[in-house]
């Protein structure tokens, strides 16, 4: 595969070099992201997309963390007494917690999608689109 | 309990947790479980499509185009490498690796000194099973590539003591093997002691060397089943070789010893020396030149009369087909085994005649993990991965 590359700079001295000098200075959060050696191999046509793919699977490994720890804590409550797993499962908001809870999901929506959103409107409103530098130079005449 | 008829792989808390095994946090394990349940579905939900890919265009588009069928895995290897289906499994198939790794190596990361700690605590007690070198050459090969997208691979001591990398490996092997090599991962060695056991009950074998043997997960069930045997155990990396040899007092296992030493070159041992020479997925991790050479060490060191065994993946031979030699390449580039090809292209019975094995006594034979996790045990059926399926070829024969 011929789409190999090296994506990270030099190990050795470089600002990618977070060797430990001994057991107290363990840069644990970077080095846990060490590259190993060798080029990476991109599969898809696109590294970009491959690249948001390697993103995406990392943050969908947190959603499952996040999914076990909510179901330690029903399970830890439920045996203390404090709720019931049956009651939640059964749950059904009154008409106002209902609607703040939409109101919620749609907030939420619109955050994650809004890259779409702003691309339709550079579409639509193609006046509001002019290039930066072509609106620096501008100002600078103003 | 729901029901689904889909195979769960085991939780990572199946995992035999002994004295020396690092510590993992509430979410440290839900990252492994999620990475395991990952892995099952991209090798039993997405490989699968590559055969498909492979039979319903692939193929039929290139024998279209070029009048023939494809000549070698190199040849289907770039064909394959443009199908859509193939692209999306192997980028999958490369992301949990790394993020495997990278969860692995945050989890004892964070905790290097105290490990580090309770390993020369546990080193500490009863008699010495360890022996480091000062100014041991690292191999070549070793130092060449990360194996397994490893950083800092076998032997990278990150400070004085360190075991960081051998304590990633151990605990996170059960997360790419899907849990199917049992509770200490140790279904190789499990098996080829309970085959050589049951194949030659006359065999009372007294000094056993097990060459590779990184944090000793194979040597163990062989020490523990021959127990009147003296098992030294050698490897490359200091800090497998200091964690193995802390686990194995943690497990109770007296009869291993731990020893630095290049298997190219083993002066430290003498002719004749072993009743029973012992590779565990090892000789694909070496190079092109080392394996002669190694061959011709253990000709030595191995007594006439005595056995040689090695478990590797399937030779690749003219009867495998083109399909699953380039499906088994895969583990070779795309994660940073770079000798499986080559070596596996090598005729096992040549390099047993290195070894001191003649042709007539050359032997090979199939064998399967023996896995305590599996509920339906050895005749349970497993979907086939590869190269990373429990399933073995073991070549070897006795020296005459």
């Amino acid at each position: 595969m011929d789409k190999t590359q090296e994506l990270s700079g030099s190990h050795a001295g470089g600002p990618l070099d977070h060797s430990p000098i001994d057991a107290s200075s363990v840069n644990d959060i970077l080095m846990a992201g060490d590259k190993s050696k060798g080029g990476r191999p991109y599969f898809l046509e696109s590294a970009e997309t491959e690249r948001i793919m390697n993103v995406a699977m990392a943050v969908a490994t947190e959603v499952a963390v996040l999914r076990e720890r909510l179901d330690t804590l029903e399970r830890l409550l439920e045996s203390k007494g404090l709720i019931d797993r049956a009651a939640i499962e059964a749950y059904e908001p009154d008409e106002a917690s209902a609607q703040e809870r939409q109101l919620w999901h749609a907030r939420y929506a619109a955050r994650i999608l809004r890259i779409f959103q702003q691309e339709l409107d550079a579409i639509a409103r193609p006046e509001n689109n002019t290039p930066m530098h072509r609106i620096a130079d501008e100002i600078n005449e103003m | 309990m729901p029901m689904s008829s889909y195979q769960l792989p085991p939780v990572w808390t199946k995992l035999r947790r002994h004295e020396v095994f690092p510590t993992f946090s509430h979410d440290e394990r839900a990252r492994y479980n999620f990475l395991s349940n990952l892995n099952r579905f991209v090798s039993t939900v997405m490989a699968p499509g590559n055969r498909i890919a492979f039979e319903n265009r692939v193929r039929p588009s290139f024998q279209e185009k070029h009048g023939r069928d494809f000549q070698d895995r190199h040849e289907l290897q770039d064909y394959m490498s443009k199908d859509p289906v193939y692209q999306a499994w192997g980028a999958l198939r490369r992301s949990t690796m790394e993020m495997r790794q990278q969860n692995g190596r945050a989890a004892v990361l964070r905790q290097a000194a105290e490990l580090a700690g309770k390993v020369c605590e546990q080193l500490s007690k009863g008699p010495q099973n360890l022996e480091l070198k000062e100014g041991f050459t690292v191999p070549p090969y070793l130092r060449h590539v990360d194996n397994h997208l490893m950083p800092g691979s076998y032997h990278t001591e990150y400070f004085q003591g360190d075991v960081a990398n051998a304590a990633n490996y151990d605990s996170g092997l059960f997360v790419t093997s899907g849990g199917m090599l049992g509770s200490l991962t140790d279904g190789g060695g499990q098996a080829i002691a309970k085959w050589v056991k049951e194949t030659y009950p006359d065999f009372h074998p007294k000094r056993i060397l097990d060459i590779g043997c990184g944090l000793g997960h194979n040597a163990l069930p062989i020490a523990q089943a021959f127990p009147a045997a003296q098992v030294t155990a050698i490897d490359a990396g200091a800090p497998m070789l200091r964690y193995g040899a802390a686990r194995a007092k943690a497990l109770g296992v007296h009869n291993v010893t731990f020893i630095q030493a290049d298997a190219a070159s083993m002066p430290e041992f003498e002719d004749a020396g072993f009743d029973w020479v012992q590779t565990t997925m090892f000789l694909h991790e070496t190079g092109g030149k080392a394996i002669h050479r190694i061959m011709q060490e253990i000709r030595r060191v191995l007594t006439p009369g005595g056995i040689t065994l090695h478990i590797e993946q399937p030779q690749y031979t003219p009867e495998m087909s083109l399909y699953e030699q380039f499906m088994r390449d895969w583990d070779a580039y795309y994660n940073a085994e770079p000798y499986w090809g080559h070596m596996h292209d090598l005729q096992p019975q040549d390099l047993m005649e290195e070894a001191g094995v003649p042709r007539e006594e050359f032997m090979q034979i199939g064998v399967k993990a023996v896995n305590d996790l599996d509920p339906k045990k050895e005749d349970g059926k497993v979907a086939e991965d590869y190269g990373r399926s429990p399933i073995w070829n073991v070549f070897g024969g006795w020296k005459r």
